[in-house]
C-alpha cells in the first residue's frame, strides 16, 4: 500500500501550508545505528490522527533517538516515516516543521527578555526582515481568541510563570499550525496542578481533533489519566503498544522494565538508634548573580529519619544542597552537625561523616577523565592505607579499594582503571554510591539522585537510601519527583521561593496538599 | 553478581585502554608537527626555498655536531623551566601565560641582590643559594598573584597573569634605567654585573651552564608530585572538576596558590639562569620571549612534566639553528618564530580530535545496567 509511494519533496506537501485538523503520523521498521551501539532496532509505531499517544520507556530505551529520527535531528539507518499514510523524507528539522510536527522540549526555548508576542512571531521561519508588530499583533489576538487557553501577549518571558511559559511554548507550535506535537517530558518543569492543567487541556484539543499529539514520559500517573494508547520500548526494541485502557500499570511496567532484576523495597524500620542530627540554621545563600535564593532557611533532622524537600526547580533547593555540600559559600547562618559547626572542609566531612549524592555526579562529584578507581579514592586517597605519611599514593591500596567495591556494589566496568566518563549514567551513580556509603555514615545530602537512571539503579539506590536511614544516619533529600519524595521520605518540607513553607509528617499529608505549597499557595 | 566478577577482572581490557590513551596521547601531538611542517613547507616553497634544505639545516644546527647539540641544550633549558611553568597550573585547570613575568622578575631579584652581596664579597656559594632562592620567591610570589586574585575574586588567570607580564617588565625598567643602573651601560640600561667569580659555571666537560641539570631534577620532582602525592591527587581532581573538589571539602584555593606558586619559581630560577649564567646581570635581554615559548612546549608536551624535556630541546634545536639558516638560506631570524607559530596554531586546533579516532578508542560494553 503505503510503501509503493514515492518520497516526496516536502516544500510541495500538502500537509505544510493549510492543513488545519489532526494528522496520523507512523514510523516503519525505523532503526538508527551509533558505531557499535544499536540505538533503535525495528521500530515501528502508529499514531492516529487526533490520538494521545504516550511514549513511554527507561532512559537508554530509544525514546528520544525514535523522536530525534522523526523531527530530522537524526537521519534513521532504516525505515521510513509516513505522515497521513503517506511517505516523506525528513532531512533536517525545518523539513519536520514544513510537515507540521512540532516539538516541545523538556527545557524552555523562549528567549526570556522578549515577550510572549515577540518569542512567538520570531519563531517563524518566513519571519519578514522587518516585522509590522502593530499588524503582527492583531494577529496573534485573533489567534488567541481561537485557542483554548491564553498567556498575556505582552509580558517578558522571564515573568511568566512556569506554567505559562510551556503553555507558550505550546501555543508557538499552535501559531506555527503544528498539528502533530511532540513533547518531551512536558511536565518535569511544572507543579502537579499545572502538569494536570496543560496536559487535560492537549487532551482535549486532541479529542477535538484540532492535533495528535506523542508525548514522551516515564510517569505512569500521566498516562493513565490522560493518554489514549501507549507504545513501550526497551533496550531501543518496541516492547509493546496497546489502548491504555487495555493494560495495567503493572503490564506497562513489565514492558519497560523487561526481566531485570530489582532489588526489593528495604523495610523501614520503625525504630532506629539515631547516630547523629544535622540542623540548617538560619541558612541564607545566594545564586550566581547575587541574589539570595535561599533566604534563612531552619530544618532540622534527626538520626534515622528522611527529610524529603519537594519544590519546583529553581526555587533555592540546587543553592541549598550546593552550600551544604561546600561547593556555595553561605551568605548568613550556620549548618551545625551533632552540635559542631560544619563548614565543609574536608575535616569536617571526615569528622562529622557527613557524605552526599549530589545530582548528575559526573558534574558534581566525579572527574570524568580519572579512573573508576582513583574516582573512588577521592574520600579516603590521603588517608591510610591509600597514603603513607600523610602524602605519599599507594596506587596498590587504591586499586584494592576499588576492586572491592566495584564487586561490592556491582559497577559494571571494564576495569577499575577505565576513566569513569565511559561507563553508563547508573554504574557512575553506583561508583559513587559506593564512594559515599561504603564507611559510616552520618549524615546524608542527597539531591536528584534518581535522576535519568534506569530501574533497577533506582530500585538499589531508594533501597540503599532506606538502609542508611535504618542504620541512624539523618538524610536529606532534595528531589523535583514528587513521587520519589513521598515513597522514601519520614518527613516532607516544602521549598518555595527559598523558603521552607510547608512542612508535615509523611502520614499527615498528602500530594495535592504538597502541590499547593509548591505551587506557592 | 557473577557477571561484575568477570566483567571488572580481565586485565587485557585494562592493559589495551590505557595503552590506546597513550598512544592517542603521543600520535596527535606528532600528527600536529607533521601537519605544521608540511603547512610551513607549503610557505617555504612560496618563497622559493627549500623546505628539505630547512629541515636539513635544523637537523645539522640542532644536533649536528657536539657543539650544536651543547647550544641546543643550552637554550632548551629556560624553555623546560618556563614550560613547566605552563604545565603545573594547566593541571589544576588554570591557564596561566606569566611565565614571561615571573622569569624577568626572578631574574631581575637575583640581580638586585647580588649588588649589595657582591660589593661586600659574600662567599660564593652562600651568594648563588641567595640568589636562587629569592629568584624562585619571587617568581613565585608574583604569579601565586593571579592565583590568589583568581581564587578570591574571581579575576581570569590567563588576563591577570598576562597584565602582570607587563608589569613586572616596567618594574624591572624602572629600576635598570634609574635606582639600579650601572652607570657603565651606556647602550643598554643594565643592573651592575655580578662578576665572573659569582657567575653559575658550565657541567664539567661541557659548554652547557647547570641550568639543565635543575631543569632536569624539577621536570622529575613535579612529575612525581603530579602523580604520586595526595597533593598531585588533590590538584588533579580539582583541575578535572572544581565543583566535585569542593563536595570533597579539598582545599581548593590552597591548591590553586600553591600550583601557581609553582610554576612561578620555575620561571624565577630560569631567570636566575639567564642573570647568573648567560648575561651577567639583569637587562631588557630577559625579555627574551622564553616565557611564551613555554607555553608552547607545554602544550606539544600535554602538560606532562617529563615529555617536557625532549620537546624544550627539540625548540632549543630550531632557535640553535636559526643562525646556520640565516646565513645558508638568506632567510631572516624570524623564520623560527613563523614556524613556532604555525604549530601552536595547528597544535590549539589538534586539541578538539581526541576521542574523535575510533581506533584509539577502547571497546565499550553496549549493554546496559
Amino acid at each position: 500500500m503505503t510503501a509503493l509511494a514515492l518520497p516526496e519533496d516536502l516544500s510541495s506537501h500538502p500537509v505544510a501550508g493549510g492543513r488545519t485538523g489532526a494528522f496520523s503520523l507512523e514510523t516503519v521498521s525505523m532503526t538508527k545505528v551509533f558505531g557499535s551501539l544499536v540505538a533503535l532496532d525495528d521500530v515501528s509505531i502508529k499514531v492516529g490522527a487526533g490520538e494521545f499517544h504516550a511514549l513511554l520507556g527507561e532512559n537508554g530505551a530509544g525514546k528520544s533517538t525514535l523522536v530525534k529520527c522523526i523531527m530530522g535531528f537524526y537521519q534513521p539507518t532504516r525505515g521510513q516515516l509516513l505522515v497521513d499514510n503517506r511517505e516523506v523524507l525528513i532531512k533536517a528539522p525545518a523539513d519536520a516543521q514544513a510537515a507540521g510536527i512540532g516539538m516541545v522540549y523538556q527545557h524552555f526555548t523562549l528567549v526570556p527578555c522578549l515577550t510572549a508576542a515577540e518569542n512567538m512571531v520570531i519563531s517563524r521561519a518566513d519571519a519578514p526582515a522587518v516585522i509590522k508588530w502593530a499588524k503582527e499583533k492583531e494577529e496573534l489576538q485573533a489567534f488567541m481568541e481561537r485557542m483554548p487557553f491564553r498567556v498575556p501577549l505582552n509580558t517578558v518571558a522571564a515573568d511568566l510563570s512556569a506554567g505559562e511559559k510551556q503553555k507558550l511554548e505550546i501555543l508557538k507550535q499552535l501559531y506555527l499550525n503544528q498539528r502533530f506535537l511532540i513533547l518531551d517530558e512536558p511536565t518535569s518543569v511544572l507543579t502537579p496542578g499545572e502538569a494536570d492543567e496543560i496536559l487535560g487541556l492537549l487532551h482535549d484539543m486532541a479529542r477535538a481533533g484540532d492535533i495528535t499529539v506523542l508525548m514522551i514520559t516515564h510517569k505512569f500517573r500521566e498516562v493513565n489519566a490522560f493518554a489514549d494508547r501507549v507504545t513501550v520500548l526497551r533496550r531501543g526494541k518496541l516492547a509493546g503498544s496497546g489502548s491504555v485502557n487495555d493494560l495495567s500499570t503493572d503490564d506497562m511496567s513489565k514492558m519497560m522494565i523487561g526481566e531485570a532484576q530489582m532489588r526489593e523495597k528495604a523495610p523501614r524500620l520503625a525504630r532506629v538508634e539515631p547516630k547523629s542530627t544535622i540542623e540548617i540554621a538560619g541558612l541564607s545563600v545566594d545564586d550566581n548573580e547575587g541574589m539570595r535564593a535561599v533566604d534563612a532557611v531552619n530544618l532540622k533532622i534527626r538520626g534515622g529519619e528522611i527529610v524529603g524537600i519537594a519544590g519546583v526547580s529553581g526555587n533555592g533547593q540546587s543553592e541549598l544542597v550546593e552550600a551544604l555540600a561546600g561547593q556555595r559559600s553561605l551568605a548568613g547562618g550556620a549548618v551545625i552537625v551533632n552540635g559542631r559547626r560544619f563548614d565543609a572542609t574536608r575535616k569536617d566531612f571526615a569528622d562529622l561523616k557527613v557524605f552526599g549524592l549530589p545530582e548528575e555526579p559526573l558534574k558534581n562529584a566525579a572527574v570524568k577523565r580519572m579512573s573508576v578507581s582513583e574516582n573512588i579514592a577521592f574520600r579516603s586517597f590521603d588517608k591510610a592505607p591509600m597514603a603513607s605519611i600523610g602524602w605519599w599514593l599507594k596506587p596498590a591500596a587504591m586499586r584494592d579499594n576499588a576492586v572491592r567495591l566495584i564487586d561490592k556494589y556491582h559497577v559494571k566496568t571494564p576495569s577499575a582503571e577505565t576513566p569513569i566518563e565511559n561507563l553508563s549514567g547508573g554504574n557512575v551513580q553506583r561508583t559513587i554510591l559506593a564512594r559515599e556509603l561504603s564507611g559510616d555514615v552520618n549524615v546524608l545530602i542527597v539531591a536528584n539522585p534518581c535522576f535519568g537512571l534506569d530501574f533497577a539503579s533506582v530500585a538499589e539506590i531508594r533501597a540503599q537510601l532506606i538502609d542508611q536511614r535504618n542504620k541512624g544516619a539523618a538524610i536529606l533529600l532534595v528531589s523535583e519527583d514528587l513521587d520519589e519524595i513521598l515513597e522514601l521520605s519520614d518527613r516532607v518540607a516544602v521549598m518555595s521561593g527559598g523558603q521552607i513553607t510547608y512542612q508535615a509528617p509523611i502520614d499527615e499529608t498528602d500530594r495535592n496538599t504538597i502541590g499547593k505549597y509548591m505551587a506557592g499557595h | 553478581m557473577a557477571q561484575a566478577e568477570t566483567s571488572f577482572a580481565t586485565p587485557p581490557a585494562y592493559d589495551t585502554a590505557r595503552i590506546r590513551a597513550s598512544i592517542e596521547a603521543v600520535a596527535i601531538p606528532l600528527g600536529a608537527l607533521v601537519a605544521s611542517a608540511i603547512i610551513f613547507s607549503v610557505f617555504l616553497t612560496l618563497l622559493g626555498k627549500s623546505p628539505l634544505q630547512f629541515f636539513e639545516l635544523v637537523w645539522r644546527g640542532g644536533f649536528g655536531s657536539s657543539f650544536s647539540l651543547q647550544n641546543t641544550l643550552q637554550r632548551a633549558t629556560p624553555l623546560i623551566l618556563t614550560g613547566l611553568a605552563f604545565a603545573i597550573p594547566a593541571r589544576i585547570g588554570l591557564v596561566m601565560i606569566g611565565a614571561e613575568g615571573a622569569l624577568v622578575i626572578g631574574g631581575f631579584a637575583a640581580a638586585a641582590l647580588a649588588i649589595p652581596l657582591v660589593s661586600a664579597e659574600a662567599p660564593v656559594y652562600l651568594t648563588m643559594l641567595l640568589m636562587v632562592l629569592i629568584a624562585m620567591a619571587a617568581g613565585g610570589a608574583w604569579n601565586a598573584i593571579a592565583g590568589w586574585l583568581k581564587h578570591s575574586r574571581g579575576v581570569n588567570e590567563t588576563i591577570s597573569t598576562l597584565l602582570l607580564t607587563y608589569i613586572a617588565i616596567a618594574i624591572m625598567n624602572f629600576f635598570v634605567e634609574g635606582a639600579l643602573r650601572d652607570p657603565a651601560s651606556q647602550n643598554k640600561p643594565s643592573t651592575m654585573p655580578i662578576g665572573k667569580d659569582y657567575m653559575v659555571g658550565n657541567i664539567p666537560g661541557t659548554d652547557v651552564h647547570w641550568g639543565l641539570v635543575f631543569g632536569l631534577v624539577l621536570a622529575v620532582a613535579l612529575q612525581v608530585l603530579m602523580s604520586r602525592t595526595t597533593f598531585g591527587f588533590a590538584a588533579r581532581v580539582t583541575g578535572g572538576n572544581p565543583r566535585a573538589a569542593l563536595a570533597q571539602g579539598l582545599p581548593v584555593g590552597t591548591l590553586i596558590v600553591v600550583c601557581s606558586a609553582i610554576a612561578g619559581a620555575c620561571a624565577g630560577l630560569a631567570g636566575y639562569f639567564e642573570v647568573a649564567a648567560i648575561h651577567g646581570q639583569a637587562n631588557a635581554s630577559l625579555v627574551a620571549g622564553y616565557g611564551f615559548t613555554g607555553i608552547l612546549v607545554a602544550f606539544l608536551a600535554r602538560h606532562n612534566p617529563l615529555m617536557i624535556v625532549p620537546v624544550a630541546i627539540m625548540f632549543g634545536a630550531i632557535e640553535a639553528s636559526g643562525g646556520l639558516i640565516q646565513r645558508r638560506m638568506d632567510m631572516p631570524d624570524a623564520t623560527a618564530l613563523v614556524l613556532q607559530g604555525i604549530i601552536f596554531v595547528v597544535l590549539l586546533a589538534s586539541d578538539s580530535l581526541y576521542g574523535r579516532f575510533a581506533i584509539f578508542q577502547p571497546k565499550i560494553s553496549t549493554e546496559r545496567t
